[in-house]
This record gives structure tokens, sequence and C-alpha cells, in this order.
């Protein structure tokens, strides 16, 4: 059964219109990546699927069941969970606390405060630091493993490399080899195409706000993303 | 050693200053609403107070067994119910919003106690004092409203600093959207916060009323009070909000053993001033 | 070469005109001076009761249009107007009655007074931001109060009396003096709406909706919010002491609890700009007939009426925010006093462009 399926989804921020009727879809255990220009509504669908925009009952389907209506904290609760675009670490929390917040919506699950800490080893050491103090990539690690807390069915990452350098990128995409290892479904937004590419068996090429490639990612035809990234 | 009666006088004062601020300062700090109604909560603690200690014979300190849980239910009934609508509108309606909720207390206890004053009687502690060495006498009575204020600070803290429910409290007040997005019910913790703030603003209340005589329209002075110890303070500190509660009561000690009609005056003034020296108050913490 | 090919930009573009009045607000203002012709006329065709309610409404529309220019338009959400009620009320009573100025140099000299005042009041208030602003505006309307209390020469707790001589000075006959104080109330009433609308109309009123609207983005966009938050808080400031200085003239008695009332000049204010329509013209009329209307239906009833009007206050900012008027502009884009400005294209017939 399909895990995540939108269909027609359409979303608005006030008067301006952001996706217009997006199809997409994502089985249990895949990675699928959707990448696309600044402004193409990127964040704006993964906002929409935890739950942050409001939008229609059957828009979207977790498990088979609408949850487009619901709130984001029921959706965490549903097994969906999501590192936000920026980190979003609390600043007044440590990091040990910015972790522990995740257990909130107490689902269980292989993952805990220890194995997360056994995936960041860095985060362990830091852990009693307010969150602000630590680096970008650090911060980008406490975030997933923030999520990770939640113990989701689902994980939906949005922007993991921005603003790190790519050595640090590196290390957190293998992270994330580790997490899908487990059989955790993920959806990446991603401004980095290879990354995005690398890391995905799928991926969804959005162009301002509309769906202009979906395809696998192995064999691609470059010329196609090109084409669809820019809306030629 | 006038000065040093007036020093300890006024600092002890501060506990209730501190007391009354404790509630304004929770629902600002999470919630980013200031409750203008938040004076009239204190003195309609009093007049709950007042309707238990009539209705069953127990004193006051007694009767806050039922006048705290009343208060949290009425203090998470109106967050859930009501404030909760009016967060996402900007400046304005939370404002105006309990604008008309303190009209309509005031009004409302005009209706049913008329106009007269009221005062709990709690008996000999109201008057006892220490003699302490240096002909320094110390009240009772605002000694252990002065402890409970501490009392209630670190209790506070504690919930903040250890706890889950502290921890969720500290995210929402930082990043309400994102700690949505972790799996908090946000409008559940918005009527906890206020329910909980409530209960500090019962005891509060009830604390006040054994001290001083209250009516109706006392609410508002009971809100600038709780107002300037939190500015004078510093916005997100609560130890912060007790030492502005005792620099408030020792300018109005200082005013007082001046003139006694120059008590309220002399505690504005001496806000207004550090408004304008130390705009964000004496140990500010708080980012925005 | 670039010379003509801005010339030929030009003549491509489409002649504008901007254009400020609407056909409502055509039609309306014909209406209204047939109204203000009545008004005016009010001495001769009614009677002192009538005056009196009528000079009671002009001045709560003044008061309801200032506090509106300063919550809806700067968005300073002020709930320490009746300092300058009072300031402006106490300097009238100071001068004529201490100094034996004359009755009209008085007046003239509250509303500056209270201005002046607003000076310093800005420098400690204008610190805090939001709710925490309007409790500090409370605040040093208490400061002022509990001074004029303690004053000896301000009458202290009791207050002043205004003498009779002092009102000999506008007539020795009763009958005169009412209809002056009416058609000067009336008068003062018109010129506070004048200057609102007028301020609105103008560059300044474009700066202050652009305040209103985003105060960083208008701030990058090179309008100086501080200076004109600033000068909209003191021309508030004097107007309101005139109207006090007006107000009290009318009362003849003065004291600290009367004269610095929250619940008679802001409460009851506020609740007219907010059920009338925050951020709109239109609106302070519209809450303050409400407001008559409520409290004259309800005058049996005790302080119920107060309750009414804050669970209306409540019920309003939940369900229609933007007010009776709001409610109308949005229904029917409505606007009878125009301080909007459109662009309307002007078809051209000049098809051959080169």
């Amino acid at each position: 059964m399909t895990l995540l399926r939108t269909q027609n989804l359409s979303a608005c921020y006030g008067d301006f219109q952001a996706l217009f009727g997006i199809d997409v879809t994502v089985e249990p255990g895949e990675t699928v990546a959707i990448i696309g220009a600044n402004g193409a509504g990127k964040t704006t669908l993964l906002r929409a699927i935890a739950g942050a925009l409001a939008t229609a009952p059957e828009t979207v389907l977790f498990d088979g069941e609408p949850i487009g209506h619901k709130t984001p904290h029921e959706i965490v609760r549903l097994g969906i969970a999501m590192v936000p675009e920026g980190r979003r670490l609390f600043p007044s929390l440590s990091v040990e606390e910015n972790l522990l917040l995740g257990t909130h919506s107490e689902r269980v699950g292989p993952w805990n405060l220890k194995r997360v800490y056994e995936l960041f080893p860095r985060l362990r050491e830091l852990r009693r630091l307010p969150a602000p103090s630590l680096s970008g990539g650090q911060q980008q690690m406490a975030a997933v493993g923030r999520a990770l807390m939640s113990n989701p069915r689902l994980l939906l990452c949005d922007e993991l490399s921005l603003g790190l350098a790519p050595v640090v990128i590196r290390d957190i995409y293998q992270c994330l080899g580790a997490i899908t290892a487990e059989g955790t479904t993920v959806v990446l937004v991603e401004q980095d195409i290879n990354r995005a590419l690398d890391a995905s068996t799928r991926f969804y090429c959005l162009q301002e706000g509309r769906l202009a490639l979906s395809a696998p990612t192995k064999n691609l035809d470059r010329g196609a993303l090109t084409a669809a990234y820019f809306g030629m | 050693m006038q000065w040093l009666n007036i020093l300890i006088q006024g600092s002890l004062l501060g506990g209730i200053y501190a007391l009354f601020a404790i509630g304004l300062s929770m629902s600002f700090g999470i919630m980013r609403l200031v409750n203008i109604a938040h004076g009239d909560f204190i003195v309609l603690s009093g007049y709950v107070a007042l309707l238990v200690t009539q209705g069953t014979g127990l004193d006051p300190f007694s009767s806050l067994a039922i006048v705290v849980p009343v208060m949290f239910a009425l203090g998470y009934a109106l967050q859930r119910g009501l404030l909760n609508q009016t967060l996402s509108g900007g400046l304005l309606p939370p404002l105006l919003v309990t604008f008309g909720i303190s009209i309509i207390i005031q009004n409302g206890l005009l209706q049913g106690f008329g106009a007269y004053d009221h005062r709990l009687q709690e008996g000999t502690i109201e008057t006892a004092s220490l003699h302490l060495p240096g002909g320094i006498d110390v009240g009772v009575y605002p000694l252990l409203v002065f402890a409970v204020a501490v009392f209630a600070i670190a209790s506070l803290q504690f919930l903040f600093y250890r706890t889950g429910i502290g921890r969720a409290f500290r995210a929402v007040s930082d990043d309400a959207d994102t700690a949505e997005l972790m799996g908090i019910d946000n409008r559940k913790l918005y009527a906890l916060a206020l329910g909980i703030a409530m209960i500090f603003t019962a005891i509060a209340g009830v604390l006040f009323g054994i001290r001083t005589i209250f009516d109706p329209a006392a609410g508002p002075i009971r809100l600038i009070l709780a107002f300037e110890a939190v500015i004078i303070g510093g916005l997100g500190n609560m130890w912060g909000t007790l030492i502005g509660g005792m620099v408030l009561g020792i300018a109005q000690s200082v005013g007082a053993a001046l003139d006694p009609t120059w008590q309220i005056l002399a505690g504005h003034l001496a806000f207004l001033a550090i408004l304008i020296l130390r705009p964000n108050g004496l140990f500010p913490r708080t980012r925005d | 070469m670039a010379g003509n090919v801005a010339a030929d930009l030009a003549a491509d573009l489409e002649p504008v005109r901007v254009e400020r009045a609407t056909k409502a607000s055509r039609v309306f203002a014909g209406l209204a001076a047939v109204v203000l012709a009545a008004l005016i006329a009010l001495p001769w065709w009614g009677n002192a009761g009538w005056m009196r309610l009528i000079a009671e409404m002009a001045y709560y529309v003044a008061l309801a249009q200032l506090w509106n220019l300063l919550a809806g338009y700067a968005g300073l959400v002020s709930v320490g107007q009746q300092a300058y009620v009072g300031l402006g009320g106490y300097m009238l009573f100071y001068l004529t009655g201490v100094w034996n100025m004359n009755v009209y140099l008085a007046l003239l000299l509250a509303g500056p007074f209270a201005g002046l005042m607003s000076i310093p009041v800005s420098f400690a208030v204008f610190r805090l931001r939001g709710a925490y602003f309007a409790i500090g505006t409370w605040v040093v309307s208490e400061v002022f109060s509990l001074f004029a209390s303690l004053i000896l020469v301000l009458g202290a707790g009791s207050g002043l009396s205004l003498t009779v001589p002092i009102l000999r000075e506008i007539s020795p006959e009763r009958d005169v003096r009412d209809t002056m104080l009416y058609l000067m109330t009336l008068a003062m009433s018109l010129f506070v709406f004048v200057i609102v609308y007028l301020l609105l109309r103008s560059r300044h009123g474009l700066a202050l909706t652009a305040i209103r609207d985003s105060e960083p983005a208008s701030a990058s966009l090179g309008v100086n919010t501080f200076r004109t938050k600033f000068i909209i808080y003191v021309a508030t400031a004097a107007c309101t002491g005139l109207i006090g200085g007006l107000i009290f003239l009318q009362k003849l008695r003065i004291s600290p609890e009367a004269g610095f009332s929250i619940n008679d000049w802001t409460v009851v204010v506020i609740f007219m700009v907010v059920i009338g329509g925050i951020g709109t013209l239109e609106g302070p009329f519209i809450g303050m007939l409400v407001y008559i209307v409520l409290r004259e239906l309800l005058a049996d009833y005790g302080t119920y009426y107060l309750i009414l009007l804050g669970l209306l206050a409540i019920v309003i900012m939940l369900k229609a925010p933007m007010g009776i008027w709001g409610w109308v502009i949005h229904r029917y884009n409505l606007q009878l006093f125009p301080v909007g400005r459109r662009l309307r294209l002007e078809p051209t017939d000049d098809s051959s462009k080169r």
C-alpha cells in the first residue's frame, strides 16, 4: 500500500497560489527527491504534507487515510516527521533538550536518545550546550535527530544541505543512508540536484508550483531535467 | 536605622508584587499575550475566596484549596475557548478582547458584590511581627508572602527547566510553528499555561486580599504594579521580576516615608525613570 | 539616441489619472453638508437638552477619530489618552481660576499644553512595544492623575470648580452661553475631523498606512517611522487636550477622578472605534452612534450596558475584527470619505505611435 499520496494538491498563501494540483506518491522504504528552482513550491509541498498548511482532506493520503485537514501535531502522531528548512532548533533549549522534544508525540520505535547519539557521535559531546552554539552541520544533525526521536514512518527533509560546506553535506547524507537502511521512508527536498539524485531512487521536479517531471533517478535524461527545472 | 527599615519593608513588598507579576509574565513569555484583565483576575480570586470563606467557614489560607483549582479551570477554559482564537490576528485582538474581559469582570463584580470594600480575615498572623535586633520590626505576614513568592518562582523554574512540560513551554515560546511540527499541541499547551498562571494569580489574590481591602475596581492598579515589576526586572527572567518587585517596593517605601500619599506615585516615577534609563530592565533575558 | 528612446517609451504608455473621489463619496458629501447645516442651526430649532446630547456626540466622535488615528493608522495603541483630556481640562481651570486668564485664551492654550506634555511622555513610552506600550501609557495617565490629586493649587483630591465670572466671559446670558458652547464644540469636532481627514489624504497619510501595514518594510523604503509616530502622538495629544478643555468647560467642575477617568475617556472611545471599524474614517461615527443608542436604551440597567459593551467588543474582535464599517467596505467596496487613490487608465485613440 502506498505510504503517502497527494491528489490534486493545491495550496495558497493568502491570495497567492503556490501549488497547482500536485500528484505525488511515495512507497514504503523509498527515498524520493523533490527538486526545483527557488520558489518552485518544494517547501510548500512539504509543509502541506506536514499539516502546516491547511488543505482539503482528500488531497493528502497517508496509508490511505485523508490527512489534509489535520493539524501538524496530529500528523506527527501518525508518523510523519519534518526536518525543517534552516534547521529551526529551539534556541532556549540545549541540544539534548531539543532531541528530547522529539519524543513529545510518544510514538514507539527503534529511535531513542542512545541510538541518535550512535548515529551522530558528535552530538553526545555537545549535548548540554545551547543549540545555537553548534556549527551549521552539527545543528543539521541535531535537527535530523530531533525528527527521528518521534519514530516516524515518513521523514520529510527540507534542504539538508542549506548553507553547509560540501564535506559536512557528505557526512549528513552518509547518515541519511543509515536511516534509510533501517527502512524509514524519506522525502527530501534539495537545491543540490546531484546530492538529491544520488540519494534517491525516484524524483519529482517542480516548476512554479506545478509538477514538471517525474522519473526514476537511474538512467536519467539530463536534458529533460534541465528543461523541466527551468520551465523551457 | 530608619533607612534599613524602609529597605526591608520595601523588599518584602516586592514579594507580593512578584506574585502579581508571575501570571502576566507567563502568559506573555509563552503566548506573547498581555492579559489586560490580569489585575481583575487577581481581584476575582479574592472575591472567590470571599465566597468560599463565607460559605464554608474556612479560613482564607485553607480556602486556597478550592480557589486555586477553580481559577486554574477558569484560565484553562478561557484560553482554550476564547483567547486561543485571538493569537493569530496581530496586536489588537488579544489586547481588545482581554480589555473587554476586564470591563466585564469589573462590572460583573460590581453588580454582584456592590462597590464596597472587602477583606479576607486570617487572624493574628496579619499583625504579628518579629522583633529583630537594632529595633527593626519585620511583619510576619510580609515575610510569609515573600517566602511564598520565592517558593513560587523556584517551583516555576523547576517546571520550566527540569520537566518535559517545561521543555515544551520553552520550545513553544521560542518558535510556536516549529513546536507544532514537532508534535506539540499548541492550543492545549497555551491553555495549560494560562491555567498554571491562574494558580499563581489565585494565590496572589488571596494573600493580597488578607492584607489589603479590595473592591471591584481594584484590578487595574494590580495590573499596573505587576507590569511595573516585570518591566523593571527585565522581560523573560522570573528572578529578575522578583528583583523588579523589590525595587518597586523600595521606591514606594521611600515615597511613603516622605509622605504616605506619595507611595504609589513614587513607584510609578521609579518605573518611568528605569524605563527611560534602562529600557530593557535590569536583567533582561528575552531575545525579542 | 537615449532621449528618443525615452520619448518613444513615454508615447507608448497610456496616460493615467489619479482619482480621489468615488461616486458614493460625492453623494455622501452632499448629504453630509445638509446634516451639518441642520446641526449648526440646532440652537434655533432645538432645545438645550438636544444641544447637550449633540455636543457630547461631537466630542466623543472627535476623541474616537483621534484614537483611531493613533491606533488604527499609526499602530500606537494607547490606553492613556485620558491623560491629555485631564491635562487640557486642568490647564483651562488653572489658567482661568488661578491666573484670571480670559477663558478663550485659556482654552486655546489647553491644547498646546497637552501637546507639550506629551513630548517627555513619548520619550518614556516609545521604549515599549505593543501591549506593553498600552499599559505604559496607562501608567503615565495614573501619574498625572496622582499629581493632580496631590497638588493643592489644583484643588488636590476635590478638584476645581469654574466660577461664575469665568462663565460670564462667554456670555452673561445662559441661553447665549449654551449656544456658544455648543457651536464651539461642534466647530472643534469638525476641526479635528478635517485635520485627521486631510492628514490621511496626504502623503503623510500614505506613510501612516504603510507603517501600519508593515513597519520594517516602510522603514526600508525611507519612511521615518519614529518621526512620523512621534508627530502623530504629539498632535493627537494636543487635540485631545483641546477637547478636554471644552468638555470640562461645560461640566463646570474637574477632579482627578473625572479628568483622568479611563472609563469615561478611553474605554468608551476604544469601544466606539472597535465596534464602528478601526482604521476607517467612517468607523468612529458609526461606533459613536451605536454607543449612544445602547446607552440610552440601557440607561435603567446600571452597569449592565458596560458589560454588554465588553461582550460586543469581544464578539466583534473575534468575528468581525474590522468592525461594522470594515464589514461594509469588505462587502460593498464602499468608501464615503475618500482617502484612497485609484489609478484610472485613460483610453487613448492614438493608434499610430510610430
